[in-house]
């Protein structure tokens, strides 16, 4: 029903569906659980992440939309008391197998987080960071790959002239401008967006989102976030998590407009979030 | 313009990823064994002073610590002595130290205006940076005869004929001794119980201030009902990192205790202490069991002080876990 | 409603008490202050910088000890810090949940209470009887087992204040460990690593038991580190003791100097933290 929708005024970003022949799925999600000592935050989640479109991940607080995306990239590692089990397919291979080296994985998959975190450094040294990490690049070309990144980033031209000042000087809304910058610098094939405009003021959210509009040619982005509206307007594909569990998967549009499961209608009218 | 990073991943790729591994073991290894190396003083210290005093307690055996004898050249040597400056000058300390602490804490946390609290509490804090060779060289030449002078005559005409506690403010005025030793070991473990006293006193949360506030409850009513309560295993522990301190202290207490070898009843009088002996003496020791005898010293100094601060660290770890910080 | 005069009492006197243990504090501390200020600022003279330390009766200066002293905290810090920073990093990073760490934090934390003039005694078994003499190596070796457990304590402190976030960050990149903290961590934590360097160096500058049997004092002009050096703290202590009146001066003359340098770097490590905060 258009009722949903029109309560919220939701303006879903574009009705055009989303067909699985046509993009091949980037992450093949299956079976996967995952657990902090005790607790089970992910119950055998099995979903597919197209290739090329923003996903968006929605659900209220502590239903482990943050947790789905760390997982992808195996972030958690870095905390001793969490693991997963299951699969998750990238480009056919199990990234959650602890054979797949885990430099592979964080070169394939890019993150973003809340708060904006440039490192105590310049912005040329920000961006490229963990560029001569990967590939022998000439200077030319490092500098290249910067220019190029800071463009996409949309933070080309407020900061070319100031590529050797600390990137601590840079607001918030281009502080996080400049953490894409340095995820996708080393051009990854998937973006993570864990919240990242939940710290930001509307303008440079505003910009954020118009960015990832435009990489979305480019990359395939998941983004974690609690903002149904901000959901609406970018995503071509919508996941609702509920107590770690995917409740529903589909079309953006016909999630937010005609959504299968009572508990996802639920939530997008507001009944509990 | 956007390769596949598939084709990168081959070659250049890999080098790279196993340089990184190796690296991150080497510098793991160099981490672990560093902090390994923390360990290694401890014990380090603990075996050679072990293994230094082993003829002392050979040949004295357990009466090394309640003979009162220090005779160097008979080579004769109790601990006795020494052992008791060491606790009664440290005991003077805290009942100094505690009760001004816990007071300078209240006023920085609840008396003092806003704008003084950092002054003052830098200005204590400073009593803790001042070497402990200066707070020596005062007590010596300013404080101790200051104590001569005023202080000392008065006690020991006023207390030296009392029951029970006159034999101890009966004395000659000379101001060396066990009470002017004690009051400066007192004032330089001031700041050490106070930083954590005031430490853990701003962190009672505010609803439990306010609610006792809200009751009517008086400023005396709040610390002694309230707060203290609430803090009581960061007190205790402050007070045990306070002990810890004093009974190591060397060089405020050698300049002003005396040397002496004789047991007294009298805090006027000079005695010694565990530091104070080995500070004075170890380089004129020209014999193994005399040398020995002053490691021992060392030795028991070192594991009561050990003891007493772990007592401190585990009291002072309780209330980081009640207060719900991570370490 | 009055509060009644038992509990108003009670209340004054509590306030009477803390306001005079805060002046109490405060009347020390300047007592002592303005003593050492008194004697010592008298006793300053250019001679103090340019001559050795006399024998009983003529006058003098501590250049000799200046330098030993120097020389030795020098040393220590060179020795202690890259072994205190690495310590710290254990504790912070790669071993911050393991029990060793633990272990060793807490066994650190003892270390920093703990009476230095056993220190000294452990390098006087370890380093002095070894070499047969006393030495200003022993010395410096022993300022640094000192050094050690404030450079580790501070160095876990200030990466511990760094957020999570920035961790996860230079992972999520696929930077390995090692590159994490050198480059990131590292240069985040700096000034308060350096902070903590100042600090311990303030605290080593006025130890005087553990030189006194490891480095001990020496009389003249000595640049060798393989024999007894002069140094500050020694010299005040055996000119404090003893009982002449130009020794006492210098000795005075010494405390000034080791007060004013000391409460300096306590200073400029506090106008530092501030200027870090404001950033």
């Amino acid at each position: 029903m258009n009722d949903s929708a029109t309560a919220l005024r939701i303006k879903p970003a574009s009705s055009a569906m989303v067909s699985d022949a046509e993009n091949m799925a980037a992450i093949h999600i299956r079976d996967l659980d995952f657990y902090y000592g005790k607790g089970h935050a992910l119950k055998a989640v099995n979903m597919d992440v197209p290739a090329k479109c923003v996903t968006a991940i929605i659900g209220p607080s502590g239903c482990g939309k943050s947790t789905l995306l760390r997982t992808i990239n195996r972030i958690y590692e870095l905390y001793p008391d969490q693991y997963a089990t299951g699969e998750i397919m990238i480009d056919g291979r199990n990234v959650l197998d602890r054979k797949y080296p885990l430099a592979d994985l964080r070169r394939l998959v890019g993150m973003v987080f809340q708060k904006p975190t440039p490192f105590p450094s310049s912005i040329w040294s920000n961006v490229g960071f963990a560029l001569s990490y990967y590939e022998r690049l000439s200077k030319s070309e490092i500098n290249d790959r910067i220019e190029d990144a800071l463009r996409q980033a949309a933070l080309w031209d407020e900061v070319k002239d100031k590529l050797n000042q600390s990137a601590l000087g840079l607001s918030g809304g281009q502080q996080q401008r400049l953490c894409i910058a340095r995820t996708i610098a080393t051009r990854p094939e998937i973006l993570l967006l864990d919240e990242a405009t939940s710290a930001l003021d509307p303008i440079s959210t505003a910009k954020v989102e118009e960015l990832i509009h435009e990489l979305r040619e480019r990359f395939t982005i998941v983004i974690v976030t609690h903002n149904m509206q901000q959901a609406a307007r970018v995503s071509q594909r919508t996941a609702f998590f509920h107590l770690g569990e995917l409740i529903e998967v589909g079309n953006t549009s016909e999630i937010f407009t005609n959504p299968r499961e009572q508990r996802t209608r639920d939530y997008i009218t507001g009944r509990y979030g | 313009m956007n390769a596949s990073p598939a084709q990168n991943l081959a070659g250049p790729q890999s080098r790279v990823r196993k340089s990184g591994a190796g690296a991150d073991r080497v510098f793991e290894l160099l981490t672990a064994s560093s902090a390994l190396f923390v360990l290694l003083i401890l014990g380090g210290t603990a075996v050679s002073m072990a293994w230094g005093g082993r003829l002392a307690f050979k040949t004295f055996g357990w009466r090394f610590i309640t003979d009162p004898t220090w005779d160097a050249v008979g080579s004769h040597f109790g601990a006795l002595v020494p052992i008791y400056g060491t606790l009664v000058t440290s005991a003077i300390a805290l009942i100094i130290a505690v009760p001004v602490s816990i007071g300078i804490a209240l006023f920085l946390t609840d008396i003092a205006p806003r704008w003084s609290r950092t002054p003052i509490s830098v200005a204590i804090e400073l009593l803790a940076a001042i070497p402990s060779i200066i707070y020596g060289m005062w007590g010596l030449f300013v404080f101790a005869p200051f104590m001569a002078t005023h202080v000392e005559p008065w006690l020991s005409d006023h207390l030296g004929n009392k029951a029970i506690i006159g034999p101890l403010f009966n004395g000659p005025p000379i101001g060396i001794g066990m009470l002017t030793a004690g009051v400066v070991l007192g004032i330089m473990v001031i700041p050490f119980i106070a930083a954590v006293a005031r430490e853990v006193f701003s962190a009672v949360p505010a609803p439990l201030r306010e609610s006792a506030v809200a009751l009517g409850s008086t400023r005396w009513e709040i610390l002694s009902r309230v707060t203290l309560p609430y803090t009581r295993s960061a007190v205790i522990g402050a007070i045990f990192l306070g002990l810890g301190r004093a009974l190591g202290e060397t060089m405020a207490v050698t300049f002003v205790l005396g040397n002496a070898h004789d047991l007294s009843a009298s805090l006027l009088m000079p005695s010694n202490s565990i530091a104070a002996a080995i500070a004075n003496e170890f380089t004129e020791a020209d014999t193994e069991i005399y040398r020995s005898s002053l490691i021992a010293l060392g030795f028991l100094l070192f594991v009561v002080t050990f003891i007493v601060l772990t007592i401190a660290k585990l009291l002072l770890l309780r209330i980081n876990k009640q207060m719900g910080r991570t370490h | 409603m009055a509060i009644p005069a038992r509990r108003r009492i009670a209340d004054i006197s509590a306030f009477a008490f803390a306001t005079a243990a805060t002046v109490f504090g405060l009347v020390w501390l300047t007592w002592i202050l303005w003593m050492t200020i008194r004697q010592g600022a008298g006793a300053l003279s250019p001679q103090l910088f340019k001559e050795m330390t006399p024998p009983p009766g003529s006058s003098g200066g501590l250049l000799n000890a200046f330098y030993g002293s120097a020389v030795m905290i020098l040393l220590a810090v060179i020795i202690g810090t890259p072994i205190g920073v690495a310590a710290g990093t254990y504790l912070a990073e790669h071993g911050r949940y393991t029990k060793l760490a633990a272990i060793v934090s807490f066994v650190n934390d003892i270390l920093l209470s703990a009476p230095s003039i056993v220190i000294g005694l452990f390098i006087y078994t370890l380093v002095v009887r070894t070499m047969g003499h006393f030495s200003g190596w022993a010395g410096a070796l022993s300022l640094a087992m000192i050094l050690l457990p404030i450079i580790v304590r501070t160095t876990e402190e200030s990466l511990r204040l760094i957020p999570d976030t920035m961790r996860e960050a230079g992972f999520a990149l696929g930077l390995p460990r090692w590159r994490v903290t050198r480059q990131i961590l590292y240069k985040a934590g700096l000034s308060s690593i350096l902070t903590g360097i100042l600090l311990g160096v303030a605290r080593i500058a006025g130890e005087t038991a553990p030189l006194l049997f490891t480095a001990l004092n020496n009389q003249f002009w000595s640049s060798s580190l393989n024999g007894p050096l002069a140094n500050v703290p020694v010299v005040i202590f055996q000119y404090a003791m003893s009982p002449y009146d130009e020794w006492h001066t210098l000795a005075w003359a010494g405390a000034f100097v080791l007060t004013a340098f000391v409460l300096a770097l306590n200073i400029l490590v506090r106008v530092l933290a501030r200027k870090g905060k404001q950033r």
